[in-house]
């Protein structure tokens, strides 16, 4: 499926520019080639190697679910070299893009299940892959609840899709925002994420947690499911370490004796107490 | 293992090397440069040098160059034109004279390369190079092949051993296909194996542990900040260990020459700050010390364990080339001598 050189990115067009919040966007992409893109499958969870030619290469998640076929969307911030450049480029562009790579979230083991989705700034891409891959697979799932917060309301990302599960009956939305961060109108929550998610206390009974986050976030978040009942085995993150390669060569994403391209990105807390913390 | 055993003179051997020239092979051997030797594309067998321990770098270059072009690309009104390489352009070579470590470095570089999904590049280049390399009769204090499984006279990872025999003559040892054919192209110039015992000419390198002695502490010590802040307490982060070892393949991927240019993979090294950090600024391995355990741990513990293969052939070279003359020797019988 993959080109024969594995360094040899597939021609992708931008069909969709989105800005998400100051200095993020998304970048809806379609296979130059179409043949290549009728062939092209991923699982959520999985990342690319996105790249701006001549500028070089970047690691984001693939943000958008395999049930919309026809279409992969990245979102980033920008912030280097690549990004500022990925950052100026207009639809109907053309950019690179490796991948599918590494492991998935495992979600057919979470059918009759319910979810909890817990996020923090950028870090809502990876998981809004998976929230939209159940949603579109409602009936496998029970309660679908999502913690979602940012330093600002500006910072909050994917603001439509925010409002679209808002509205649903069948989606728990809280939305919070750092204390200072609100603004006059604002409806949600004021505070940090393990904060607001110790207030709101979710049942760990047949739920499965997925968190992602800055690591400042991440590491007191653990400790808030712990208390609320979640089995180290049933909380799942997705680790973002640097990435040249994506396919364990380039020797700088391990977290000891794994690595984070081909072992993850996805990974469950119990998996994590037996790695150092090199992440 | 069981070798075919055949010999060549040095005049044969200067013959040898024109014909490679002349069938349009490159070969990569030692020369000398000033008061040092080091891998150079030569043209006569003059030019190559015999009698030293070591080259300063190893020659893994000619598998994996230092920066190394994985392909170029055009852009113009938006679209994009990606040009491959062309593998089957790729000089033969011929890489003479390397240590027999050196060989057996290369085994291990084809394990970082191939262990999962194959890189193309390396094994077209691996494809078209023999390796002939020639055995040791001298070693230094930073030598340890043999306490990492090779030898001086080890013929593993080598097509063709050649160990010199004294008054121009060479034992040369047929180890693979490859090296099979190469003796096949050469004809007469090999000519049948004396009865002499090479192991009176090698270089005599005493196993200081086994590699287990360092293998199966290595992974308990992780935790010990306390050893590795010992351990690394000189390390100025300045990654000539890593351009210099033979089996040392992190890269980098850059692009250069703007919108119509070409995408590079380079060196790089896991004693670099910035070789882990974040775009957010946080850095997995913010510290020198958890970066010279990464060196240790991946050589000697991950690969080990996910590759199936040593990462350290016990050249010695990061030990010669280090400035603050860390020798991994030592660092390592710390490991072997470790309780955690």
């Amino acid at each position: 499926m993959s080109p024969a050189d594995i360094f040899k990115p597939w021609l992708m067009k931008i069909e969709q520019v989105t800005e998400e919040a100051p200095d993020v966007k998304t970048l809806r992409l379609v296979f130059a080639d179409e043949r290549q893109g009728s062939e092209f499958a991923f699982r959520t969870g999985q990342f690319g190697e996105y790249s701006v030619f001549g500028e070089g290469e970047c690691t984001f998640c693939i943000a958008s679910p395999p049930t919309r076929a026809g279409y992969i969307e990245c979102t980033f911030r920008k912030a280097g070299r690549v990004t500022t450049a990925l950052a100026g480029l207009e639809p109907g562009e053309t950019i690179g893009f490796r991948g599918p790579y590494g492991n998935v979230f495992p979600i057919q083991d979470w059918e009759n299940k319910n979810l909890l989705f817990v996020a923090g700034g950028i870090a809502l891409p990876p998981m809004r892959s998976v929230i939209w891959n159940v949603l579109d697979l409602r009936d496998h799932y029970k309660d679908v609840t999502i913690v979602y917060g940012a330093r600002t309301v500006a910072d909050l990302v994917y603001k439509r899709e925010l409002a679209e599960w808002a509205g649903r009956s069948d989606v728990k939305l809280i939305t919070t925002v750092d204390p200072g961060g609100e603004t006059p109108d604002w409806q949600g929550e004021v505070g940090f994420v393990p904060a607001v998610l110790d207030r709101i206390a979710p049942a760990s009974r047949d739920t499965v947690a997925v968190v992602c986050g800055p690591p400042v976030m991440i590491k007191f978040t653990f400790p808030v499911l712990a208390r609320l009942g979640f089995a180290p085995e049933n909380i799942f993150t997705t680790l973002e370490n640097r990435m040249k390669c994506g396919v364990g060569k380039c020797g700088r994403c391990n977290v000891g004796k794994h690595f984070v391209c081909k072992d993850g990105p996805v990974f469950t807390l119990a998996q994590l107490r037996n790695m150092p913390q090199e992440y | 293992m069981e070798t075919d055993k055949r010999s060549i003179e040095r005049e044969a051997l200067a013959k040898l090397v024109s014909q490679w020239l002349s069938q349009g092979k490159r070969v990569l051997a030692p020369k000398h440069s000033g008061d040092k030797v080091d891998f150079a594309w030569v043209t006569t067998l003059d030019e190559v040098s015999f009698g030293h321990v070591q080259t300063v770098q190893s020659p893994k270059a000619a598998l994996f160059p230092r920066v190394d072009e994985l392909f170029s690309f055009r852009s113009a009104d938006g679209r994009v034109e990606i040009s491959e390489r062309d593998l089957g352009a790729l000089p033969e070579t011929v890489v003479f004279g390397l240590r027999p470590c050196d060989a057996a470095a290369f085994a291990v570089l084809k394990a970082i390369f191939n262990w999962d999904s194959p890189d193309s590049l390396f094994s077209a280049r691996m494809a078209r190079t023999t390796l002939v390399s020639v055995a040791c009769s001298r070693d230094d204090e930073y030598c340890f092949c043999t306490s990492m499984g090779g030898g001086p006279g080890a013929v593993t990872g080598s097509d063709i051993l050649l160990t010199d025999m004294g008054q121009g003559s060479f034992l040369a040892e047929i180890v693979s296909a490859k090296g099979r054919e190469a003796a096949m192209a050469a004809g007469p110039l090999f000519g049948p194996a004396t009865s002499a015992e090479k192991e009176s000419r090698l270089a005599r390198v005493d196993a200081v542990f086994a590699p287990d002695a360092v293998t199966a502490p290595m992974a308990r010590l992780f935790d010990d900040t306390a050893f590795w802040e010992e351990q690394s307490r000189r390390c100025l982060g300045c990654g000539a260990c890593a351009y210099v070892c033979p089996t040392c393949a992190c890269f980098d991927i850059q692009d250069e020459g703007g919108v119509s240019g070409k995408r590079l993979r380079c060196w790089d090294s896991c004693g670099f700050g910035l070789f882990t950090l974040h775009t957010s600024g946080h850095n997995p391995r913010p510290l020198q010390s958890q970066r010279w355990r990464q060196r240790l741990m991946h050589k000697f513990a991950y690969m080990p364990e996910r590759q199936g293969v040593l990462g350290c052939v016990g050249c010695g070279r990061c030990s010669r080339a280090c400035p603050v003359d860390m020798n991994i020797l030592e660092h390592l019988r710390a490991v072997a001598e470790a309780r955690p």
